[in-house]
């Protein structure tokens, strides 16, 4: 009785998480500009109708750089941050920490609004670097937490061995801790690629008049014959995140058995 | 490992001599003082409790650690600033430190990438590498795809490649069993008589320390507290401290009357009056109340029949009986002693393990005995 409870209970928890997401597709393809039951046939006019938007491509081309910046920006400040405070210690190092780590619980709107009130008190416009700088700033704790993960796991005396053996901190660096780290270095770039691409409320304050995707989304909900187009976008986008995640989950699970290590869980 | 034989070691060119050496970290002393010169092909072990500093003094020796005072001279070289990459000491690490996601060829030859060598060269002196540590078969072999003795092999050929002046091990055996170790320790004793490379164990194990090494620095709080060959530190400890830490000892409160022309004069509870050489009172003899250390294996039981040589008997009764197959070992309250002393036996046929609570005589040596002041 106790088990059925529970079944039900995953069940319907499952199915509140993921039905919203099944009606993305089921109304992309519907032949109807009116979002509602019942179905009026199959038609793939909406994602015809994706290609001859140029503003959406501009939209998706601003958000592709901005993720890939981001992504990288903030697993190189990671990996250096991660690596310092699992290997060195040093005075105030919890103090440092924290604060770097602080943008992960700080309200995004007051990270959007000081970095706007900085912008125009400094005169500048803001634009797709500006987005960069705070998408870089709130996905840095998310790439450290990742990356000090694979340094904790990492023996400190392999580092020492390769030292001992003739080479170079750098070399060492190079030949040793890239390669071990590498699982967690994918992991935090795919991380960070998703979290910038979908963040809305810092690209919403400082995008001007370079409008990302999310806040082109956003934008078009204004117009409800344009509904249809945005549940074809949608559904684009869930199919290349689920293929990410996949291709995430590939290279952690090969990098564990190349590093003879037990899968000890991963995101999927 | 005679005496004789470490006698010569320390008289050869020392190619490691430490001076001074001192280290701090923030307020905590971790080396006070560390001066000692190692020879030329020495088996040289650093022995002590964890905390004891023999880690770091290893890793100083190494590079890892920068020391406070003093010097470390490799070679005739001072070493002050030259880091582990530029130094003729190569590492075997307590974990290991096997690179995981290399082969085993591939972590054997890893140094010698910056050798100058060609591949063909290399593959020799890898091949030759993993010969010599019995791994001939396993170069294909992926590193994380190992026995602990096997990992311990591979970190020995990777080190011994360098061709080193000096091998630095850091408790090198602690991860394996009971068995392996064992037969690692006869190993590395082989391997370096081979090679002829000096080694600078560290252990907290002092009956691998006595195994293996051809001197052996006891080590407490930061200090040296003895340095010796194994057979004299184990006779002849200097302080009460050492003695416990090296195989078991037994004390037992004496009285000492004084000396005469080095002759020592006292008389042991339990045992009865006994005379010392002044050579067997490392802190000296003075009169009063002392202890005396005797070692389990130097009381012997006497069976019927027996007595022992110059009436130097005891009498007490059997309070435990531990029995290891191959010895058994015996606490025997002395009459008039305060405590039982554990004697050993060896098992031999014909002769019958006491049982507890019998009476027992015991014959005692006093030149086997130590003067603790």
């Amino acid at each position: 009785m106790k088990l059925n409870l529970l079944a039900v209970f995953a069940t319907l928890y499952l199915l509140v998480l993921y039905a919203p997401i099944v009606l993305l597709p089921l109304f992309a393809f519907n032949d109807g500009t009116v979002i509602a039951f019942p179905l009026q046939g199959f038609t793939t006019q909406w994602f015809a109708a994706l290609l001859n938007t140029p503003a959406l491509h501009q939209a998706t081309g601003n958000s592709l750089i901005i993720a890939v910046s981001t992504a990288i920006l903030a697993t190189i400040l990671g990996l250096f941050a991660a690596r310092a405070a699992t290997r060195y210690s040093f005075p105030g190092k919890a103090g440092i920490v924290g604060f770097i780590m602080l943008p992960l619980v700080l309200p995004e709107v007051i990270v959007a609004i000081s970095l706007l009130i900085v912008l125009m008190q400094l005169g500048l416009d803001s634009g797709t670097w500006s987005i960069i700088a705070g998408h870089t700033l709130i996905c840095t704790p998310f790439a450290i937490a990742i990356l000090q993960g694979s340094f904790a796991n990492m023996d400190r005396s392999l580092e020492e061995a390769a030292v001992d053996l003739g080479e170079t901190p750098w070399s060492t660096f190079r030949l040793i801790t890239l390669p071990l780290v590498s699982p967690g270095i994918i992991a935090s770039l795919l991380i960070c690629f998703t979290i910038s691409l979908d963040e809305f409320i810092i690209a919403f304050f400082l995008s001007g008049n370079e409008p990302t995707l999310p806040v082109y989304l956003w934008g078009q909900l204004r117009f409800p014959a344009r509904l249809p187009v945005v549940m074809a976008l949608g559904t684009i986008l869930v199919v290349l995140s689920v293929l990410l995640l996949v291709v995430a989950e590939t290279f952690r699970r090969r990098g564990l058995k190349r590093a003879g290590l037990k899968d000890t869980g991963g995101f999927l | 490992m005679s005496q004789n034989q470490s006698q010569n070691q320390s008289q050869k060119t020392p190619i490691v001599t430490l001076s001074g050496v001192q280290k701090y970290y923030g307020d905590y002393h971790a080396l006070r003082g560390i001066s000692a010169e190692i020879g030329q092909g020495e088996f040289f072990s650093l022995l002590g409790p964890s905390g004891c500093g023999k880690t770091t003094l290893l890793r100083a020796i190494a590079g890892f650690e920068d020391i406070s005072e003093g010097h470390i001279l490799l070679d005739g070289r001072d070493m002050e600033g030259v880091p582990p990459n530029r130094r003729p000491t190569n590492m075997v690490f307590q974990s290991y430190a096997i690179f995981p996601h290399m082969s085993v060829a591939e972590n054997v030859g890893f140094g010698l990438r910056r050798s100058g060598k060609n591949a063909a060269e290399k593959r020799k002196a890898v091949g030759e590498a993993l010969e010599m540590v019995g791994l001939g078969q396993f170069g294909a072999r992926a590193a994380h795809a190992l026995s602990g003795g096997q990992r311990q092999r591979v970190a020995l050929a990777r080190a011994l490649i360098m061709k080193p002046k000096v091998l630095l091990l850091d408790e090198p055996l602690s991860a394996l069993d009971k068995k392996m170790r064992e037969v690692m320790q006869v190993e590395l004793i082989r391997l370096q008589r081979e090679v002829g490379i000096t080694f600078i164990l560290v252990t907290h194990d002092q009956e691998e320390a006595l195994v293996m090494s051809d001197r052996i620095a006891v080590m407490f709080e930061g200090e040296i507290a003895q340095l010796d060959d194994p057979e004299t530190l184990y006779r002849r400890p200097k302080s009460r401290r050492v003695a416990e830490f090296i195989g078991m000892m037994n004390f037992l409160p004496a009285q000492v009357s004084g000396e005469v022309a080095g002759r020592v004069d006292l008389d042991v509870k339990g045992l009865g009056r006994a005379e010392l050489e002044l050579a067997q009172c490392p802190s000296g003899a003075r009169a009063g109340a002392a202890e005396v250390g005797v070692r389990p294996e130097s009381l012997t039981l006497l069976y019927e029949g027996q007595s022992a040589e110059g009436g130097r008997e005891a009498s007490g009764t059997v309070r435990e009986v531990v029995y290891y197959g191959d010895m058994t070992y015996y606490d025997i309250l002395l009459d008039g002693a305060p405590a039982p002393v554990r004697v050993s036996m060896r098992n031999m046929p014909g002769r019958r393990v006491l049982d507890f609570g019998a009476r027992a005589r015991l014959a005692w040596d006093p030149r086997a005995m130590v003067l603790f002041c």
